[in-house]
């Protein structure tokens, strides 16, 4: 469908190939995201909520904490009673919904991204160290690893959050070591597949030495699936925060953050829905464009999933 | 076979002791489980005191091991807020948590199932968009939303099921539903891409040169290979859904185990806590001891691997 006029035969297979500039690279991976719209929809998406969470103090009309009780519960612009001057209506201390939206773009994309990156970065060690040793590490590494995939996931992060308490580091920390394991079992799925590979062989066989190899050979390999995986957790810490903030075990609620403002529209989900219904919405715009941006990614990113797509 | 089976099950033991540990420690990572437990406003004497009835002040070594001896007989401490045992506590909400589970399971399966493989065998149709596009939605829609949507839709505007308890039959519906969608999404997803994959492969085409008549092809020879996959899914997710329900819960005020696992947290009783912890994770891993026991006999290939 959306790849059937790219004639393959004078594309390099990787991205990474050594004959192409960066200028290259990205000329290259923009012409492909042109050709698969979905992909362009994702993009699109996540680049907007992370201009509402770099920006929010210039883009956001209100101050996200000012109250104004006599236009309390004014509901959106579309619903009776709405006017422009607060697009999203206001919740249930006259603060500006749309304001609120957008600053707590701020929290999903901190908790998201560094959560990500603590979660990679402890994974890639991991992960490579089992793959690399191999034998008895490596089985008792994963055996671990395993055991915790293995958890009813949810409940052990609930559990952590209410031990440790209502912070926006403790958070972080939380998503970035919980996560780490599957981050740990696809480098080490990825190391073990790249080392009995043909190339890294000849490479071997040529007298390359082992950082040569690392640098060349596995870790150019080893991003792709990474960076689709990231995209992917990322998307999921967004959506396991907001959880946490609706238990009232993420950041402290005096953070406008779209869990904490699901929590407080639940109590007026008769008489005022939109409280509740516009933090939603956040979410699942953001999560639904941080998948299609992810699956774009798997297709792109993987040379052998790039020419079987159909 | 035999040993593989044995294997698998010293491997689950394995995995409960490491379980005991984490919610052992986890408790204790912040370093005062006394302080942790006790309200803000309990004065350093009370603390004092509820350390040494605790036996906080042990050694932590003998605490572990004191811990361990009480789980291998169900004994999980008391509960401190209603100063009764806890796996009781747990056990007394069982069947609301799988009664809620097992309706989200069944409705996520008899709509994720048939749309997946009839989008399977027409792609490009209607109802071919239509599971990739639930597939879609139950990915994107956090089920806590859902849930506050279904409720102010269908409880509060329509009147047509009630917005909490779980008093009558139309009660289970909504929380079901709520709990359900993202798996019959990832169910109808998974249908889809097997049937697709399975249905260009050559034993399908022999059966069709053979003459066989499509519905046989489709029972025999698709649905059977389409179905193997489908069943760890199935057992991963209801796992998921008996540790994951506890928005779902929380909201309807379905009296179950993630209803009480939030209301512990609010009362901080951890030792409640540790107890819900233990039992859901011994759950999980039984019900993935099964799943792996059902894969080999379901699956000869699996069967004569691993002889």
């Amino acid at each position: 469908m959306a790849f059937d006029n790219l004639n393959f035969s004078h594309e390099p297979d990787s991205l990474l190939d050594k004959e192409r500039t960066w200028g290259d690279r990205v000329r290259y991976l923009a012409r492909l995201l042109w050709r698969d719209r979905s992909g362009v929809i994702g993009v699109v998406i996540f680049l907007s909520v992370v201009a509402a969470a770099l920006f929010a103090p210039w883009i956001a009309p209100y101050d996200p904490l000012a109250q104004d009780l006599r236009n309390s519960k004014q509901p959106p612009v579309w619903q009776e009673g709405g006017a422009w001057d607060h697009p999203l209506g206001t919740d249930n201390l006259g603060r500006d919904i749309l304001s609120r939206i957008i600053y707590g773009a701020r929290v999903s994309i901190t908790v998201g991204f560094f959560g990500v990156i603590i979660a990679a970065s402890l994974g890639m060690i991991i992960g490579s160290i089992a793959g690399y040793l191999g034998g008895r590490v490596d089985s008792v590494v994963m055996g671990f690893i395993n055991l915790l995939l293995s958890l009813p996931y949810l409940l052990f992060v609930v559990f952590i959050a209410a031990v440790l308490g209502r912070s926006l580091l403790n958070v972080i920390l939380i998503f970035g070591v919980t996560d780490s394991p599957i981050f740990a079992r696809v480098t080490r799925g990825e190391v073990l597949r790249i080392r009995r590979s043909g190339y890294v062989e000849s490479a071997i066989c040529a007298g390359a030495r082992w950082p040569y190899i690392i640098v060349d050979h596995i870790l150019p390999n080893l991003i792709g699936p990474l960076i689709t995986l990231a995209t992917f957790e990322m998307s999921a810490m967004i959506f396991y925060e907001a959880g946490l903030g609706f238990l009232g075990l993420s950041v402290p609620p005096s953070i406008p953050s779209w869990g904490n403002m699901l929590a407080a529209g639940r109590k007026y989900l008769t008489s005022a829905t939109w409280i509740a219904t516009m933090p939603g919405l956040a979410i699942m715009y953001t999560s639904l464009g941080m998948n299609l941006l992810g699956d774009w990614l798997r297709d792109v990113l993987d040379p052998r999933l790039r020419r079987s797509r159909r | 076979m035999q040993r593989y089976f044995l294997s698998r099950i010293l491997q689950s033991i394995l995995l409960l002791f490491g379980v005991l540990f984490l919610v052992f420690f986890m408790v204790r990572i912040t370093g005062d489980p006394a302080a942790l437990m006790m309200p803000r406003t309990a004065s350093p004497e009370q603390i004092e005191a509820f350390r040494e009835a605790m036996g906080f002040n042990r050694p932590l070594i003998v605490q572990f091991v004191d811990f361990v001896r009480g789980v291998m007989v169900g004994d999980f401490g008391n509960s401190l807020h209603f100063k009764t045992p806890a796996l009781p506590l747990v056990l007394e909400r069982l069947p609301a948590t799988l009664q809620l589970a097992t309706a989200a399971m069944l409705m996520a399966m008899l709509v994720g199932i048939p749309l997946g493989l009839i989008g399977g065998l027409n792609p490009g149709s209607i109802m071919d968009s239509l599971a990739r596009g639930l597939a879609l939605l139950g990915q994107s829609v956090p089920n806590f939303w859902l849930a506050l949507i279904l409720i102010s839709f269908f409880a509060v505007k329509l009147g047509w099921f009630p917005s909490f308890g779980r008093d009558e039959w139309k009660s289970v519906v909504l929380p079901a539903f709520a709990l359900g969608l993202s798996t019959m999404g990832q169910l109808a997803r998974l249908t889809r891409s097997s049937t697709l994959e399975i249905r260009s492969e050559d034993f399908v085409r022999t059966a069709y040169s053979k003459g066989l008549h499509p519905r046989t092809i489709y029972a025999k020879h698709i649905f059977r290979n389409v179905a193997i996959p489908l069943v760890s899914v199935i057992a991963v997710q209801f796992g998921y859904m008996l540790g994951g329900s506890i928005y779902i819960e929380f909201i309807f005020s379905w009296p179950g185990i993630g209803q009480l696992l939030q209301q512990a947290i609010g009362w901080r009783d951890f030792p409640l806590v540790q107890a819900i912890a233990v039992f859901t994770s011994l759950a999980v891993l039984a019900l993935n001891l099964l799943t792996d026991v059902a894969y080999v006999l379901i699956d000869p290939r699996i069967r004569y691997g691993i002889r």
